[in-house]
């Protein structure tokens, strides 16, 4: 490389105007052309005109919208309002809401544990590119479909209820939780491993001694986010395929019932115990960091 | 332990879990293949799975609208009064935090089984998430650019087009492409409960028995999602 070192006391002449662009009128561009720049114009335009095109093709029945919104309102307002347990205890609701917590517990800790072995083997820094591009297409592919179809699905073998729940709601953090540990792994820096392999450590001495110390913070962080994400999955699962807890309440009160009270408070119930999660989760983040 | 007393309460046995997965999948390469009374319906799967996909990306993209304009009035930066900020971020929380289960049944006793009832209930969940995202995203990236603006005599516009929208634009469209991918999914849920769009053609598959077709109808969310997820990195590689 040859570099033009520059003597002190030369002047540099800098000639604005070559390096200026200036519009058809004469005005100074102000802005850079770039392919990123049209790329965000192009799909801006792409997605309002997909919007338009959706709500010109949407099949809306006739519905009578003034009259709907307004029916919608006043549902609202008794649900949110006027929240009343008139069909369960407090008690009993509190203890479906402990089944959906656990539902939750188990899938994280089941989807962690699987996910964890699997990221080893999907992060590029400790594992051969084959094996990496084939583990994450699969991974894609587990993720993609969604998480209700899952449990469904198993719920044909395993029958209705906390094993297929578990299981379905299991395959979506594992695969998610994956994804997030090999991120983490590929971020380590390259000179632990390096290390440890030139003082002739073992594929389990790295995998224990260096990768899991230098990750075990962001691991947590993600394995508790996950956690939160699959509560509030447990509470639909529970409402869409009957896995039990306190979306089926939900479920039961909404759809069978027709009890506005009773799912105003439900809802209150669920939450309030959201927001708590949430809060001891920023705890957690803040505490790891 | 934790799992243990998680098992016991929700009467989850992990043998049981374990012995039915040989059997899922056993079950899954046996009766999940598209047949050819499947093939029949795929056109009438297509119709619904471009219907799910029209509907996500509308839902996605006004609530995006909406969440930016709502963001500004929650970020920090804008120097709005206080309060209205906290008030914002309740609002963002609610509508967050409330499962859009909730909203679909909510919004299933008035609008019946329509496409707007998961409209709306995507709608206020995909809202709040933005809400909060765009929040966080507008206070990372633009302060100092509003600090350069204010100083050299920009209004309150000036600041919000010239400075704000530009320099989080990128991430707001990487949010919104992420929200679209997700609504896919949860489209399919709120189809099941309310009987609408794709998950409902799934959930009457599924009922009658006819797995083969409802097999076509998961092999067809698959490649959508997919198809979103590869066209969405494409787009973040070029604008990030």
């Amino acid at each position: 490389m040859s570099e033009k070192v520059l003597q002190p006391g030369t002047t540099i002449s800098l000639d604005l105007e070559k390096i200026m662009e200036r519009t058809g009128k004469g005005k100074i561009k102000i802005k850079a052309k770039n392919k990123s720049r049209y790329a965000l114009q192009a799909l801006m335009v792409t997605l309002l005109g997909l919007t338009v095109v959706a709500f010109a093709t949407f099949d809306y029945q006739n519905i009578d919208f003034a009259e709907a919104v307004q029916a919608t309102l006043q549902n609202i307002q008794t649900v949110f309002l006027e929240p009343e347990l008139t069909r369960d205890t407090l008690t009993s609701v509190l203890y479906q809401l402990l089944v959906t917590f656990c539902l939750g517990i188990l899938s994280t800790i089941i989807g962690a544990f699987f996910a964890f072995f699997c990221s080893l083997l999907c992060a590029r820094n400790i594992a051969s590119s084959r094996m990496v591009n084939g583990i994450k297409s699969f991974i894609a592919v587990v993720r993609a479909v969604p998480t209700v179809l899952w449990v469904l699905i198993f719920a044909v073998s395993a029958g209705l209820g906390s094993v297929a729940a578990v299981v379905g709601l299991t395959f979506h953090s594992f695969a998610y939780l994956t994804k997030a540990y090999a991120e983490s792994i590929e971020e380590i820096e390259p000179g632990i491993i390096e290390a440890l392999k030139a003082n002739g450590a073992s594929y389990w001495q790295i995998v224990f001694q260096a990768i899991v110390p230098s990750t075990i913070t962001s691991m947590v962080a993600w394995t508790f986010m996950r956690f939160e994400i699959n509560f509030t999955n447990a509470v639909a699962m529970g409402a869409a395929a009957g896995a039990g807890g306190i979306g089926f309440n939900l479920f039961m009160a909404g759809s069978f019932y027709f009890d506005l009270q009773e799912m105003g408070m439900l809802t209150y119930i669920v939450v309030i115990a959201v927001v708590l999660l949430e809060m001891v989760s920023t705890r957690i983040k803040a505490y790891v960091k | 332990m934790i799992f243990c007393g998680a098992s016991l309460v929700t009467q989850f046995h992990l043998a049981e879990g374990i012995q039915s997965f040989p059997a899922a999948l056993h079950w899954i390469f046996s009766n999940l293949i598209p047949d050819e009374t499947a093939m029949e319906r795929l056109p009438k799967i297509l119709d619904k799975l471009v219907e799910t996909a029209l509907l996500s990306v509308a839902v996605t993209v006004l609530a995006g609208i909406c969440a930016f304009f709502f963001s500004l009035l929650g970020s920090g930066i804008t120097k709005i009064h206080w309060s209205i900020n906290r008030l914002v971020r309740i609002v963002a929380a609610f509508f967050r935090n409330v499962p859009d289960v909730v909203w679909a049944m909510l919004l299933m006793f008035s609008f019946g089984q329509n496409i707007l009832t998961g409209f709306f209930a995507l709608f206020f969940t995909t809202f709040g998430l933005l809400t909060r995202a765009f929040i966080e995203t507008i206070d990372e990236v633009s302060s100092n650019c509003v600090e350069a603006l204010e100083a050299t005599g920009g209004r309150f516009i000036h600041v919000v087009f010239q400075g704000i929208l530009p320099s989080s634009l990128p991430s707001v469209i990487t949010w919104v492409l992420y929200m679209i991918e997700t609504n896919i999914r949860s489209s399919t849920l709120i189809g099941i409960l309310t009987a609408t769009g794709i998950g409902y053609l799934f959930d009457l598959y599924y009922k009658r028995l006819d797995f083969s077709s409802a097999s076509l109808v998961v092999l067809s969310i698959v490649v959508l999602v997919l198809v979103i997820e590869g066209v969405s990195n494409k787009i973040r590689k070029v604008i990030l």
